[in-house]
């Protein structure tokens, strides 16, 4: 029998299999922030360890920094004390930081995929949930918690037992104004935000293959919110030319070698998945949330579902819940409410091709005067290439403030906070109570959906504004 | 890390469903670079009149003095959202040992049991069932044959655990020790594959 793509790259990771236990799963490349190593580190070095393999760790500070004024010592006295506390453990323990000041600084999933150190059948973690990100390359990638974060630095492994899978076939054309992050909105609102525990992801289909490797990398980073442990795509052309020329992208000899290997790795004709599931891109329209989880998603000029079409009772309640929260009412239309925040960024949407769509929609325009708008790139590198592309121009004309790289509101863990009561379209990926600030009522969409609620200062069906 | 075996205790029933790690430790208390102490933060945000100390929410179970013990109980889908393993560390640091739900999310499942915390994972009846007890009713959960019996009814039933996460809960040692009693295994897998 032939074997996924899932199975393909697990199978050559395994150490060793444990009876009626986890496998010993190798790994490949090992992503570290400030927020969840410390601990790590202390557990480390109180069990009196070296870091293994200090070569596959690559660390750089995101969840915590200022937005602002980078080059300034960190006025949060424990943002300062986490990040301070990342470059001292990296000196100890040998590993190359990027971090503040570095060129290469960025959210962690941004800046792997951007250098070329994410690669096609790699194994990848990270102390983050969406490392999921990582997978758009054909890599297994997924998120780890602390004391796995110490067990790979003791050894380079982790105990995992083997996940499910399932496959999610797209096929068929994207209409207009639609763009991977309404795919990856839809799916969750089709499958619920738990539709995907216990499974890994292929995303497969004429649609996904139709996509860029930015757009691809917005649907795994997001596979994580139906609850899957990871989501991925088998790699081809369009992955093998993003990666190449790359700064740790492979060359010569190496490249011929690496990508003749990476050919060999997509889900055999014969393969079984678990579960799979058909996806007409036709059907997709621009997603919007009106819940306090990702699953809880409309087509834009859609109904708020009515209360009585919900037959479970707990999702009922849970919906009730939400809308209060989000003082919103069922059966009625999002479309048309007034927003008074915009946010563009996180390792969901805040990459070039991200900032160049919200581009072309707010070219020549200026932003509603109700709105505050704030775009976040993902890396020091996509705020350089902003700049020479003549975006930040863009931006800026049209009164949106653009701050330095780092996660910022969509975790709302530094000063840049959504204010309770508010509403913000925001292109991240989770509109959790609370999530960009206490009592923030965050709407998740796609980067043009945002751009065109920034000018309009409601929300807004971008097809319109693209029309005119 | 403490070993686990029977633990039998009263319970503190929290039913709700989707109960996400944002709920279970909001993320401004992430900055902190030890583990301890995250237990005064658990469930913050729902504990506390705008995070004040001193205006604990009455209604909010933590606060009710007739709700005590080592297990809590959560509707499904427990510990949905971030992979922060912060929120095992909220749980445990309060002083839970147990935490029943109806259904997981997985990498909470894996911080849990990576943190001495035993998740068992009983089915939609059962777990309404739990709900609906008094407050001094009490469990009884046993790692070594898998089961949670509700004292005073007897009702009884039995979870999955895998082999090795409960011999390393039963022993109380965790991965970490068992991967470094590999290391050769690991250097020789290094040479064959790089
Ligand atoms: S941008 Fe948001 S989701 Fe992404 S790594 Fe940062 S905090 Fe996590």
């Amino acid at each position: 029998m032939g074997k996924t793509l899932f199975e393909k790259i697990w199978d050559k990771h395994v150490v060793r299999t444990i009876e009626d236990g986890p496998d010993v799963l190798y790994i490949d490349k090992h992503f570290i922030h400030e927020v969840t190593s410390p601990q790590a580190f202390a557990g480390l070095a109180k069990r009196g360890l070296a870091l293994f393999r200090p070569d596959r760790t690559i660390a750089t500070a995101d969840h915590n920094v200022p937005t602002k004024d980078q080059h300034l010592p960190i006025k949060d006295r424990l943002s300062r004390l986490q990040v301070d506390q990342l470059i001292e453990n990296c000196k100890n323990f040998g590993v190359e930081l990027y971090g503040l000041g570095h060129p290469f600084q960025g959210i962690v999933h941004v800046i792997g995929p951007e250098l070329g150190i994410t690669q096609p059948g790699m194994t990848i973690v990270c102390g983050d949930s969406h490392t999921s990100t990582h997978g758009a390359f054909g890599s297994i990638a997924f998120g780890i918690g602390t004391s796995e974060v110490e067990m790979v630095f003791a050894s380079q492994c982790l105990l995992q037992n083997r996940p499910k899978l399932m496959r999610i076939n797209i096929e068929g054309s994207l209409n207009k104004g639609v763009v991977s992050k309404d795919i990856i909105l839809y799916i969750i609102s089709k499958i619920s935000a738990s539709g995907g525990t216990g499974y890994f992801i292929e995303f497969a289909g004429s649609a996904i293959r139709s996509l860029s490797m930015e757009s691809r990398m917005t649907i795994c980073n997001m596979s994580i919110e139906m609850g899957a442990r990871g989501g991925m795509i088998a790699p081809d052309e369009t992955t093998f030319n993003y990666i190449k020329g790359r700064h740790f992208a492979p060359s010569g000899e190496e490249w011929e070698r690496k990508t003749s290997q990476w050919k060999q790795l997509f889900s055999d004709e014969d393969a079984q998945f678990d579960k799979e599931i058909a996806i007409n891109a036709e059907n997709i329209e621009p997603m919007i949330t009106y819940g306090t989880n990702p699953g809880l998603g409309i087509a834009i000029n859609a109904l708020i579902p009515s209360i009585e079409s919900i037959t479970e009772e707990g999702e009922r309640k849970n919906i009730i819940k939400a809308l209060e929260y989000m003082g919103l009412q069922a059966g009625k239309p999002l479309k048309g409410m007034p927003v008074q925040n915009v946010f563009i960024g996180s390792c969901t949407n805040s990459r070039i091709e991200d900032l160049r769509l919200v581009a072309s929609v707010v070219k020549g325009r200026k932003k509603s005067e109700n709105v505050k708008v704030m775009i976040v790139p993902g890396s020091q590198q996509v705020a350089a290439q902003a700049k020479e592309e003549g975006l930040n121009r863009i931006f800026e004309e049209a009164g949106f403030e653009v701050r330095q790289a780092g996660c910022s509101a969509c975790l709302g863990m530094n000063e840049d906070k959504i204010p309770s009561g508010e509403y913000c379209i925001s292109t991240s990926n989770r509109n959790f109570e609370g999530r960009q600030g206490a009592g923030a009522r965050t709407l998740l969409a796609s980067p043009l959906t945002a751009a065109a609620a920034a000018i309009t200062g409601v929300v807004s069906d971008v097809r319109e504004l693209m029309e005119q | 890390m403490e070993p686990i075996k029977i633990i039998h205790s009263t319970f503190v029933p929290l039913a709700m469903e989707n109960i996400d790690t944002d709920q279970i430790i909001p993320a401004r208390f992430l900055k902190a670079t030890t583990k301890e102490g995250f237990g005064k933060n658990l469930f913050r945000d729902w504990r506390y009149e705008n995070g004040e100390e001193s205006r604990p929410v009455k209604e909010f179970v933590l606060n009710q003095r007739v709700y005590q013990g080592k297990i809590l109980v959560a509707g499904k889908n427990f510990g949905c959202g971030s992979s922060r393993e912060h929120a095992a560390w909220a749980i445990h640091d309060y002083g839970f040992t147990v935490v029943v739900s109806s259904f997981f999310a997985d990498i909470f499942k894996n911080n849990a049991l990576n943190n001495g915390v035993l998740p068992v994972q009983v089915s939609e009846s059962f777990l309404q069932e739990l709900f609906k007890q008094h407050p001094d009713a009490s469990l009884t959960v046993n790692l070594e044959d898998q089961s949670i019996t509700i004292d005073n009814t007897g009702q009884k039933e039995v979870f999955q655990i895998n082999n090795y996460k409960k011999t390393c809960l039963l022993n109380g040692y965790d991965d970490i020790d068992f991967l470094l009693s590999i290391k050769e295994d690991i250097e020789q897998y290094e040479q064959q594959q790089y």
